[in-house]
C-alpha cells in the first residue's frame, strides 16, 4: 500500500511531523534555557548578605534586597486579604446561589473575565488614581490594593469552578439529613472541593507575586526599610525592573541574585499547587 | 412537642434562620459577587474622569497625533499605538506557526503521558513573572541578536527595508521575539485542548481513506478545530497588546515610528511605566492616563472577540 503513495506526500507528511516534534523541543526547550541561564547568573551572586541587609549606594559593592523581600511580603498579604476572601465568596454565590443563568450572574461573570483580561499597567493606573493621588503619596497599601485586585478575578472563577465540580448527589445528601442550604454548602460542598480551592488561591497568589506593572506607581519603591504600610514601598519585582535598567555592573548582579529568588518562589508554587490539583477528588 | 411546634413565635423564627444562614449567606456572597462588578465600572469611571483634560484638549487628534513630546505637553498615541501593534503582530507571526506545531505535537502525535508532562513544562513557562523575561532579554536576548543573529540577517535580507538602518540591540525585533516566547505557551496550552476535543472518528475517517498523518490532521482536524484556535490566537494577541515589563525592557523607548524592525520604538504600555510615575504635569499625566483608556477598550474588544469565538466552538462540538 505505502508504494502506491507518492514520494512527494510521503516526504511531505515526514518533514511536517518531524517539524512539530522539533517545534516541540524548542518550545520546551526555551524553559530550561531561562531556568538554567537564570541559575547560573543568579546562583552566582546570591548570598547571605542579600536576604539580610539593605541595598549599598551607587559604586559601594555588596548589600542586599532585605527591604524587598519583606515589602514584597507586605503587599502580598494585602492582596490575599483582599484577593482571597471577595473571589471565594464570590465564586460560591456563582456556583451556589447564582446558577447558569439570570442577568446578575451573567454580568459578574462577564465581568470577571474582563477584569481578568485588563492589562496590569491599567490596575496600576486605577489604583493611582484612586489611592496615591487624593492622597499625594505612594504606599504599600496602594501596592497592596492594585495586586488584591488583580488576584479576585482568577480566585473567584477557579472557586466557582471547583465547586461545581462537588457532584450533586452530595448537596442533596446533606439537605435531605435535614441541613439548610447554607450548612450544606459550608459543612459538605466546601471542604470536599477544599484541595482545589486552595491551590488556585496559591496559583492566582503566585502570578501576583511576579507582578512589576500595578507596582511602579502604587508601591513605587525604596531603598530603606519603610516603617508600617503608608511609606513609598520596595518589591522584588520592581528592584528587579530597576537594577536590570540601571548602567551599573553590581546593580545587574543584584538583579540576576533577585529574578533567581523571585523565579525559584513562583516556580516552587506552581510545582506543588499543580502537584495538588492532580491528586485532587474535584478538580 | 407537637404543639410547641406549631406555635412558632416569630422571634424564634427569626432565630431560626439566623441558624440556618441561608439570607446570610446570599447576602454575603452577593455582595462579594457584587463587588466585582463596582470595580470593573469605577475603573472605567476613573480612567475616564482622570483622562478629562487630555480628551478635552487633543480630541481624536491624540490617536492620530505624532508627537510624543512631555516637555512641550504635545502628546499623540500613534507612535505608542505603532510599537504596540507591530510588536504584536511580529510575536504573532512567530509565536503562532511554532505554538501551533507544538500544539499538534502534543495532542497528535505525543504519547499521552509525555504529553501531559511537556504540557506541564511549557505552563510552567507561562508562569514565569514578565520582569524575569525582560531581565534574560536584556542580558541574553539582545547579545545574541547583536552579535550573531542582526549581521547574518543584514548580509542576506539587509536590502529589505524593515531591515535597514544600524542596529544598538534594543528594538522593535527584541520586543516582538520576547513578546513571542511569552505568548507561545498560551497558544500550544489552548490549542492543545481544542485538538484533542476532536473526535478521533474525525481522524480515522481521514486515514481510512489513504490520507497520510499528517494530511489528516492539516486538512481535517486542524479545520475542525479552527474556531478554537483562532480563540487561543486573539488570548495570546490580547495579552501582547497589554504586555508591560519585558517590552519596557528591550523595546528602545523611542516614541519614532520607523519602518525597520531593528530600530528602536516605543509602546503604549511601556511608556506608562516610564513616564508615569514622574509625569511632569497634570496634562502628561491625564494622557498617559488616556493611553490606559485606549489599552484598556483595545483588550476588552480583542478578549470579547477571543470568547465570542471559544463560545461558538464549544456549540460546535455539541
Amino acid at each position: 500500500m505505502t508504494n502506491t503513495l507518492s514520494f512527494r506526500r510521503r516526504a511531505v507528511n515526514n518533514v511536517m511531523l518531524s517539524l512539530t516534534a522539533v517545534f516541540t523541543v524548542l518550545v520546551v526547550g526555551s524553559l530550561f534555557v531561562i531556568l538554567g541561564y537564570l541559575a547560573y547568573n543568579g546562583w552566582h551572586f546570591l548570598n547571605w548578605d542579600f536576604f539580610t541587609k539593605l541595598p549599598t549606594p551607587v559604586g559601594e559593592p555588596g548589600g542586599g534586597m532585605a527591604n524587598a523581600i519583606v515589602g514584597s511580603a507586605k503587599m502580598l498579604l494585602v492582596a490575599t486579604m483582599i484577593g482571597v476572601p471577595f473571589g471565594f465568596l464570590g465564586g460560591v454565590y456563582l456556583s451556589e446561589f447564582g446558577g447558569e443563568h439570570g442577568l446578575f450572574p451573567f454580568l459578574v461573570r462577564y465581568t470577571t473575565d474582563l477584569l481578568n483580561g485588563v492589562p496590569s499597567i491599567v490596575i496600576g493606573i486605577f489604583a493611582w488614581t484612586v489611592l496615591v493621588r487624593p492622597r499625594h503619596h505612594y504606599s504599600a497599601w496602594a501596592g497592596g490594593i492594585a495586586l488584591g485586585i488583580m488576584m479576585v478575578p482568577i480566585a473567584l472563577r477557579s472557586t466557582e469552578e471547583f465547586l461545581q465540580g462537588v457532584p450533586n448527589s452530595m448537596r442533596e445528601g446533606a439537605m435531605a439529613l435535614g441541613a439548610s442550604k447554607a450548612w450544606t454548602i459550608f459543612t459538605v460542598v466546601i471542604p470536599a472541593a477544599m484541595k482545589g480551592i486552595i491551590s488556585g488561591m496559591m496559583l492566582d497568589l503566585a502570578r501576583v507575586a511576579g507582578e512589576t506593572a500595578p507596582l511602579l506607581f502604587t508601591a513605587l519603591s525604596s531603598r530603606y526599610w519603610s516603617k508600617g504600610w503608608d511609606e513609598p514601598t520596595a518589591s522584588l519585582p520592581v528592584m528587579i525592573f530597576n537594577y536590570a535598567v540601571s548602567p551599573y555592573d553590581d546593580w545587574h548582579q543584584q538583579a540576576w541574585a533577585a529574578g533567581f529568588v523571585l523565579l525559584a518562589l513562583v516556580l516552587l508554587v506552581n510545582i506543588i499547587a499543580r502537584g495538588v490539583l492532580s491528586r485532587a477528588t474535584y478538580k | 412537642m407537637a404543639t410547641s411546634q406549631a406555635v412558632v413565635r416569630p422571634a424564634n423564627r427569626f432565630f431560626r434562620r439566623v441558624r440556618e444562614g441561608n439570607e446570610i449567606a446570599y447576602t454575603i456572597t452577593v455582595i462579594c459577587a457584587a463587588s466585582i462588578l463596582l470595580v470593573t465600572v469605577l475603573l472605567v469611571f476613573q480612567l475616564w474622569n482622570n483622562s478629562g483634560i487630555a480628551r478635552h484638549k487633543f480630541g481624536w487628534s491624540f490617536i492620530g497625533s505624532q508627537t510624543w513630546d512631555p516637555v512641550n505637553e504635545d502628546f499623540g498615541a500613534l507612535p505608542l499605538a505603532f510599537g504596540t501593534l507591530v510588536s504584536s503582530a511580529l510575536a504573532l507571526l512567530i509565536a503562532v506557526p511554532s505554538g501551533l506545531m507544538a500544539a499538534i505535537f502534543l495532542a497528535e502525535l505525543a504519547p499521552p503521558k509525555a504529553s501531559d508532562v511537556l504540557t506541564f513544562l511549557i505552563e510552567l513557562l507561562a508562569a514565569v513573572p514578565s520582569v524575569i523575561y525582560g531581565l534574560l532579554g536584556i542580558f541574553l536576548l539582545v547579545p545574541i541578536l547583536k552579535d550573531h543573529v542582526v549581521p547574518v540577517l543584514k548580509s542576506t535580507l539587509g536590502w529589505l527595508p524593515i531591515f535597514s538602518g544600524p542596529f544598538y540591540g534594543y528594538s522593535m525585533l527584541a520586543a516582538g521575539l520576547v513578546l513571542a516566547i511569552m505568548i507561545i505557551p498560551f497558544i500550544v496550552s489552548v490549542s492543545r485542548e481544542v485538538l484533542l476535543a476532536v473526535p478521533v472518528e474525525q481522524r480515522e475517517a481521514a486515514l481510512g481513506l489513504g490520507a497520510t498523518r499528517w494530511e489528516a490532521t492539516w486538512q481535517i482536524v486542524i479545520p475542525y478545530a479552527s474556531r478554537g484556535i483562532y480563540g487561543s490566537i486573539f488570548l495570546a494577541l490580547a495579552r501582547a497588546l497589554g504586555e508591560t515589563m519585558a517590552v519596557t525592557m528591550v523595546i528602545g523607548n523611542n516614541p519614532k515610528i520607523a519602518m525597520s524592525l531593528l530600530a528602536p520604538g516605543y509602546s503604549i504600555a511601556a511608556v506608562i511605566a516610564n513616564e508615569f510615575s514622574e509625569a511632569s504635569s497634570a496634562m502628561h499625566a491625564a494622557s498617559l492616563t488616556e493611553l490606559g483608556l485606549v489599552l484598556f477598550a483595545i483588550t476588552v474588544i480583542i478578549n470579547g472577540a477571543a470568547r465570542l469565538m471559544m463560545l461558538t466552538t464549544a456549540e460546535h462540538a455539541k
